[in-house]
């Protein structure tokens, strides 16, 4: 295998495994902020911001993959 | 296939000093940020208000109300820096997103590019956000209390839980940068990616959801400073 292929493989595999943990983390905050939301419908306000929050914490980790790929892909 | 740069490209030097296309767009937001500022100022005192005036009013009064329910009777004291934050990478990650940036060539270098798309420019906010929110914890805290969170030799546990406070602290200026810097950068690739895929009509729904991830990401930096200045001046114990 010469190098080109080895780096697009990993360019590939960095941002798929790292998109893996993080999408099952953010479908988990949003099912638990939706069962928040039914017994505790007039919380609505600190329970989205606590969510997009939570969101965003999860998100940070695949955001680290993607710009690990796109070092990989474009330097 | 357009050249796809991870790092801003320099379109002109003065004096030695490299002068990029993301500064160059920086400047211009910076510019326009100004007089949207000035324009509410003079209309603020104006008799007869403009109905721009009650747009940007009302805009500033939900995020005031937002705010409020995240930093309670403090908001007044950190709503001009989180309002800052706020609007700053809006219109930012905003202004990447108007035809022409990135598109318009100057000697085969974009003459503009998304301002947050430069890693440079998101350190630097993330620098001042983390420095402001120890800036706050040591006024209203007093440097003693404030660095026993980061010291403390009372016991063993708790001089490791300092140890792994130091290292969440640097991790908050990592996570603020790359945050932000990847998901605007990453806005522009798939734009770019689209549009070179599908020609006609396919990155429209792109572009709108870009607009969504720009409004979010802003949100979630000046919600994150809010949050974390609101950790830096609680007191412990």
């Amino acid at each position: 295998m010469n190098v080109d292929i080895l780096k697009t493989v990993a360019v590939a595999l960095s941002i798929g495994l790292g998109a893996f943990g993080p999408a099952i983390g953010i479908g988990m905050i949003g099912a638990k902020a939706m069962e928040a939301l039914g017994r505790n419908p007039e919380a609505e306000a600190a329970i989205r911001t606590t969510m997009i929050l939570a969101i965003a914490f999860a998100e940070a980790v695949a955001i680290y993959a993607l710009v690990v790929s796109l070092i990989l892909k474009f330097t | 296939m357009p050249d796809i740069s991870i790092k801003a490209e320099t379109i002109f030097n003065i004096f030695g000093f490299h002068v990029t296309n993301s500064y160059f767009t920086s400047v211009v937001v910076v510019l326009l940020f100004l007089g949207v500022a000035i324009y509410y100022h003079k209309q603020i005192t104006a008799d007869s208000k403009s109905n721009l005036f009650y747009f940007l009013h009302f805009i500033i009064q939900s995020i005031y109300s937002l705010f409020s329910s995240v930093l309670g009777d403090k908001v007044v004291i950190f709503f001009p820096l989180v309002i800052s934050f706020f609007l700053f990478i809006l219109l930012q990650n905003w202004f990447g997103l108007i035809p022409g940036v990135g598109s318009i060539l100057l000697n085969h270098v974009p003459l503009m590019r998304g301002g947050n798309a430069d890693l440079n420019t998101t350190l630097g906010l993330a620098l001042i956000s983390v420095s402001m929110i120890q800036f706050y914890g040591i006024k209203f805290l007093g440097l003693r209390l404030y660095l026993k969170k980061f010291f403390d030799f009372s016991n063993p546990i708790n001089f490791f839980v300092g140890i792994l406070e130091v290292v969440s602290e640097i991790s908050k200026i990592l996570s603020f940068a790359f945050r932000l810097f990847g998901n605007i950068f990453a806005g522009e690739v798939l734009l770019t990616i689209i549009a070179f895929l599908i020609p006609i009509l396919a990155s429209f729904p792109f572009i709108l959801m870009e607009l969504f991830v720009g409004f979010v990401q802003a949100l979630v930096f000046s919600m994150l400073t809010a949050v974390f200045i609101n950790g830096a001046i609680a007191k412990h114990n």
